[in-house]
Order: C-alpha cells, then structure tokens, then sequence
C-alpha cells in the first residue's frame, strides 16, 4: 500500500498488467522514452521494452486504426489520446470499428482494448485541452465509457478495463490527475495522504466496471456525478448543510442503475452535475432514466448542473467550471421545489 | 509595397479552380491510346532486400510478364507451374460465374445488394496465391477472389448474401461483406479505409511476437483519398511493418474518375516515395505480374525489409454495385476498349500458348463452375433468402453489443420482443 495521486495509480495499474500479460502493448503520442506528457506511461519503456511500449505519430486516428490490427492479431491494446480533445481524428475507428466489431463479425473479432484519455477542465487549457467530449461515446453501442475519480478507482478500474473483453473508453480527469481537488479552485486542498482514497495497493486489485460508488452517504438528495465533478459536489454538500448523497458513478457504460434508483427513491430529490457542456450531454440521459423509473418518488424536478454550451473559454475559466456555486443555487432550487 | 497592396495584383490572372473531368462521357466514344502500356518483361526486378528508393522508378512504370501472344515473358516471370495456372484460372472463372449469378439473384428480389469485380478477378486471386495461406488480409469490397482462392464455401458466401439461417454473421452485415478467420479474410467495412491501418497494426502485432505471419491491406484509388491511407502509410513506414498495402485503381469510384482522387498529378504507386517505403506499379490484368508483385513484397515482409506499395492498375468493367448504373457518367463499351484486356482472356491464352489448356477444356471448365455455383445457391436457397428474414431468433439481433448483454441493452430486447408479439 502505498499513497499516489492519480498519475502514479494509472502508472501502476500499467505496470502491473504489462508484467502479468504479455499482450498488453501501450502506445501512443510521447508514452514511450519520455513517459507521456502527464506521466502516466514513465518508466514502461525502460522496464518492458520499445516492442511493449513505443511513441505513436501525431495520428489519432493511426492509431486507433493500428490498434484495432493488433487486437485483431489477439494483442491488447492501452493506447493513450494525449488529450480527449484530439481524439477526434480517431473517431471513425472507435465509432465505425472498434465499437461494432463483435457485433457485425457475430463475435468472431473482438476488440479488447483501452482507449485511455485525460479529460476536463480546470487547468487552464483552453479549448483544446479542456473538453467533456464522453456523451459522445456512451452515444454509441458496443463501448462502455469509465470516469474514475480518486487514484484507488483509477487503479482499480482500469486493470478492469484492461481485462474487460470489450472496448473501454477510459477518461481520466486531469485536474485531479497530480493534486487532489476541494472542489474549490481558489481555496487549500487536503493532500493526498491524508485521503483514504489516495491509500492505493501495489499489486494487482480490481474495482469492477458497471458499479456506482457512494462519495458521500445523506438523506435529502441525490446528485449523480463523474470524474473532477464528484469533488465539487462533495464540497458543495459540504457547504451547504443539506444531507446530500453523492453517487460517484465511475462506470457510465454500462450504468449502475440499481444504486442510482436506490438513492433517489430513498432521498425523492435529484440533481446531475456534469462539466460537459448542457444540450445532449450524458446528465439528460441520467435525468430521463431518473423520470422514467423514479417519478412517482420524486418531490422536485430533476435538475442539471453543467458547462455552458459554448467552447471552452480560456481566460473565462472559473465563469465556465461548474463550480461549487453552480451547485449551491441548484441545490437550493431543488429544496425549495 | 506590401502583399496586401491590390496595385500588386492587378494584371494578375483571375484564379480559377481546376476540376477534373474524365476525357470521355456518355455518347463519347474512347480512345485509350493515350494509356501508357510499356512491353511485357520491360520492367527491371530489383532485388526483394534492395533500398525502397530502387523500386522508385518502378512506381511510374508497369510491371507486366504476359506478353500480346501469351508468353510470360522478362525478369518478372513467376515460372509458375501448369497446375497453379489451371488453379489460378479456375478460381478467376468461378468467381465471375459467382458474381454474375449473385447479380441475378437481387435483381430476382432474393437479397438487397451485390458488388462483382468483373475485370478484376485477377488481382484478389492472384494475390492469394502469393501469400500464405496464414497471412491476413484486410480487404475492400472487390476481393471475393481471396475466399475463393482459398477454397471458402461458395454456399457460405451465399448465406452471407442472403442474409439467412446460414449465415455465419447472423444477418448483421451488408452483403458481400464477408468475414472469415480460419481463411485469413478480415471483416470488411462500409466505412472505405479504415481497413488500411488495421492491416498495419496487425502486421506490427505479428512483428511485436516475432512471428513469421504477414499482413496485406487493400483499398481502391477513390479511398486513398481517406486520412486512414496516409495514417497506414506513416505507421508502416515508420515501424517498417511486414505489410503489402494494395491498391485496386480499377478507374472508378462510384462516379468519379479516379482524377478526383489526385491520378491526373501522379500515380498511385509513386505514394510510396514520399513515404520512403517500396513501390510498385502493375498491370492487374495480367495474373502472372500480379502474382510476381505481390510474391516480391512478401518475401521482402517476411524478411524484416518493410513494406510495399503496390497500385494494381486495372478497369472495373461493370457499375460500382447494384444500386449504380454506369451509363450515366461514362460511355457503354468502356470495358471492351481498356488496353489491358481481360484478365481470365490473357490467363486463358497464356496456358494455350503452353500447350497446356484448350478450348475443350476452357468449356468444360466453365460448365463445372457454373454448375458448382449452381449446387452451392441451391443449398444456399435451402436456408432461406433475405425476404424471408429478420422475423426468427429476433433476440439476436441484441447479442455481441458487448461479451454480455447489459441490463438496457436486455430491457430493450425485451420491449423488442413484446412489440413482435413474442
């Protein structure tokens, strides 16, 4: 057991899967000699070798497109997006290729690999290093999409991710990748090691996909939130005094409905917070599912708490993140309803 | 004066945009006379480990071994044995039987879809023969000649046409857009391109194990058009992977000349020199030169020299699928003017010249194809055509989403089944 922000968990879950399957190979823009450009990758090349782990071209979709090859060949691929914002180019092949394999070969070809990508804002990255893109993945059949949100979870789902037998979307959220997070961007944080969360095991662990986990355990609300945005809400629950129930959800595909639906029906009050921007986000999708089994529990309409639909405005960082604010006026307009 | 000063550019020319057009349409009569077509045997064969920059001529060039009277003739000369030419021969046959009676088969309403390779039996067939029987290729949709080559059940290619209880991709996928494992034939896609890299990355996967196994992508001279080329050429030059990156220029992309995709300015061949990787330029009319191409660049994969590319240079002599009619962008007869021939008329000939086949023999041999592919729609038809179908085992069309089905994916299944009454 050891402590470790996120960047360490991730780098351990690799070492870890590498030395135990020889199949796994890691790619991808600046992973190998040097490591990656958050870190995630240091070290791998040094331990496993450049046939294990190994620069990519500027080529997001070269190298979807060659890891669908190699998965093909019965290799598993943890390929690294530098940024959720430049996955774009490689969006044909996780749409088109990787996602629909086993279903059009009718299980013949599978595509067990891991698409992971730092996402999200708050470290001033502007537009093209800030985006939300996930909805536009759980949009598509045959992915499932993981948002990890403490360096235990990340660990721990992504070994799973790694040993799940189909694709993963993996995002990991970068402002908590080396500092935690309070959800408050202007005020001292709690370091790591003083974070039960942050306690992360060397060996080999899993945090099974397709399960919520409850960040913050109260009576009178429940949000549902991912990723960088669990710790606002925390905060937020904090600030506040309303008993609010905060569903970390991890798995986004395939969701863990059965906790969601327990903790609304218990609290008969619900508020989603994603930082993506708002029209057609993955949080409209959790406000119909909530609407369409938890109705007759429910005290208040459900509210969202989201980016605003524009970019990602640089300068304009802390008027776009939902911050604890945000969240403070929509828990006290689901209250007051 | 600054380069914002209009004064600068006054007497300039108005710009104009150049659009390709092709030199005949419909009501024109060609004249192809303007084609370069280099002797049979003219062409230097350098050596499978030599630097890619001496194949660099070859990319505007035109390997060709079957000479105007049949002869295999030059440096290129496979020396293939009779029984590999009569098998070659048989399997181009088959296939255009194959094809003109699956094109029957949806105008008679029994499927959706078909694709023929008319004029093109040449270059999938021939490429087969080439490889390995466990070396992967990552075809398009013109390479039913590399399932027959490879003695795939004509009766399961039918299934898959047909969309029925035979079908071993459960009446999932477009037809024609086969996929089989077991005979080295990946999972075609709709989407043109994506095929490229994936042969890369598979090749780069046989390398990483050190295995001995090659990989062989395809694509047409419209596709290469797509980023997925130049992302398939980077990865392989990069990585020197063990793969022959094909492409059919077969004239025609749906309705555009293959000028829309860049031809009027350079071969498709002559790609590879910007990449630094090996190419080459063929008639892929010609089965012995296709042969010959495709046997150098697996000789040079297999021995850690890299890749090649090699742009088979042929004619699609029908429309692009069922749902095209070329009379309406090109002039009819085109096919009967290319000046490279048909393929299966030059294969034909060449084993004539041999005193190794006969016109006898050449009818027999048609019989017994059309006859095989007779038996095979036959039994196919036994299993259903695709009218019949997507009323049994609806519940399948939920299986293979993921590994397991999830609770939504289950719940709208169940709905799916309430709402047919099941």
């Amino acid at each position: 057991m050891a402590t470790m922000n996120m960047i360490e968990a991730i780098n351990s879950a690799h070492k870890v899967m590498m030395a135990r399957d020889p199949d796994v190979v890691v790619f991808g823009e600046d992973v190998g000699y040097f490591g990656g450009v958050f870190r995630a990758t240091a070290g791998l090349q040094e331990q496993f070798g450049p046939q294990r782990c190994f620069d990519a071209p500027i080529s997001e979709g070269g190298i979807v497109g060659t890891a669908v090859g190699m998965a093909a060949y019965g290799l598993k691929p943890l390929i690294e997006i530098q940024f959720a914002d430049y996955i774009y180019p490689g969006y044909d092949q996780i749409v088109s290729e990787v996602a629909r394999m086993r279903y059009r070969t009718a299980g013949e070809w599978t595509m067990p690999m891991v698409i992971r990508s730092p996402y999200g804002g708050g470290i001033f990255g502007g537009q093209t290093h800030s985006q939300s893109p996930e909805a536009l993945f759980t949009h598509v059949a045959g992915l499932k999409v993981v948002i990890p949100s403490t360096p235990y979870d990340a660990k721990g789902l992504l070994i799973a991710a790694i040993e799940d037998p189909d694709p993963v979307v993996f995002f990991e959220p970068k402002r908590i990748y080396n500092g935690p997070f309070d959800g408050h961007h202007d005020r001292p944080v709690t370091p790591w090691a003083k974070r039960p969360e942050a306690q992360v095991p060397d060996d080999h662990y899993t945090v099974p996909l397709g399960q919520a986990r409850i960040a913050r355990e109260g009576s009178e609300l429940t949000v549902l939130t991912y990723g960088t945005m669990v710790h606002v809400a925390v905060a937020a629950a904090e600030d506040n005094g309303v008993d609010v129930e905060v569903i970390d959800l991890r798995t986004l595909v395939p969701l863990d409905m059965a906790t969601i639906e327990a903790s609304v029906k218990k609290t008969g009050r619900c508020l989603v917070v994603q930082e993506a921007t708002r029209t057609s986000g993955f949080a409209s999708e959790l406000v119909a599912l909530v609407q369409e089994r938890c109705f007759y529990h429910l005290e208040a309409p459900v509210e969202r708490v989201t980016g605003w639909d524009t970019p990602y405005p640089h300068a304009y960082e802390w008027a776009y993140f939902p911050g604890p604010k945000r969240l403070k006026m929509a828990l006290e307009k689901v209250m007051a309803d | 004066m600054s380069d914002a000063d209009p004064q600068t550019r006054r007497n300039a020319p108005a710009l104009s945009l150049h659009v390709p057009q092709p030199a005949y349409r419909p009501g024109d009569t060609p004249d192809f006379s303007s084609i370069p077509v280099p002797p049979a045997g003219a062409a230097p064969r350098p050596d499978t480990a030599a630097p890619a920059r001496d194949t660099f001529p070859l990319t505007d060039a035109l390997v060709r071994v079957l000479d105007e009277d049949g002869r295999a003739v030059g440096p290129w000369d496979p020396k293939l044995d009779p029984d590999t030419l009569r098998k070659m021969l048989r399997d181009m046959v088959t296939v255009r039987v194959f094809d003109d009676r699956m094109y029957r088969a949806q105008r008679q309403g029994k499927t959706s879809f078909y694709m023929k390779c008319t004029g093109e039996e040449a270059i999938a067939v021939a490429a087969a023969a080439a490889t390995h029987r466990d070396d992967m290729h990552f075809p398009t949709y013109r390479q039913q000649g590399l399932l027959v080559s490879r003695g795939y059940p004509l009766t399961d290619m039918m299934c898959q046409i047909y969309s029925n209880r035979g079908d071993k991709l459960q009446g999932r996928q477009l037809p024609i857009m086969y996929s089989d494992k077991p005979h080295g034939f990946f999972s075609i896609s709709g989407n043109l391109g994506t095929q490229y890299p994936q042969a890369v990355g598979w090749a780069m996967a046989s390398a990483i194990k050190g295995d001995s196994r090659i990989a062989m992508g395809w694509i047409g001279d419209g596709a290469t058009a797509e980023g997925d080329f130049h992302s398939a050429m980077t990865f392989a030059a990069v990585y020197t992977a063990p793969v022959i990156l094909a492409v059919v220029n077969n004239q025609w992309a749906i309705s555009s000349f293959s000028g829309i995709a860049g031809a009027e300015k350079a071969t498709f061949a002559a790609r590879a020199v910007g990449y630094g990787i090996a190419g080459l330029r063929v008639d892929g009319n010609d089965a012995l030169a296709v042969y010959a191409a495709v046997q150098w660049a697996a000789e040079r994969a297999r021995s850690n020299a890299g890749p090649t590319l090699i742009e088979f240079f042929t004619y699609r002599a029908e429309g692009h699928s069922t749902s095209d009619d070329p009379t309406g962008y090109r002039p009819a007869g085109e096919a009967q003017l290319w000046p490279l021939g048909d393929p299966i008329a030059r294969l034909r000939q060449h084993l004539v010249a041999l005193g190794e086949w006969d016109d006898q023999r050449h009818d027999a041999l048609v019989k017994e194809a059309d006859a095989a592919v007779r038996a095979a729609q036959k039994e196919a038809e036994k299993l259903g055509i695709l009218p019949e179908q997507g009323r049994e085992n609806i519940q399948s069309m939920f299986e293979d989403v993921y590994a397991d089905i999830p609770w939504h994916v289950a719940e709208q299944r169940d709905q799916c089944l309430k709402e047919a009454g099941l």
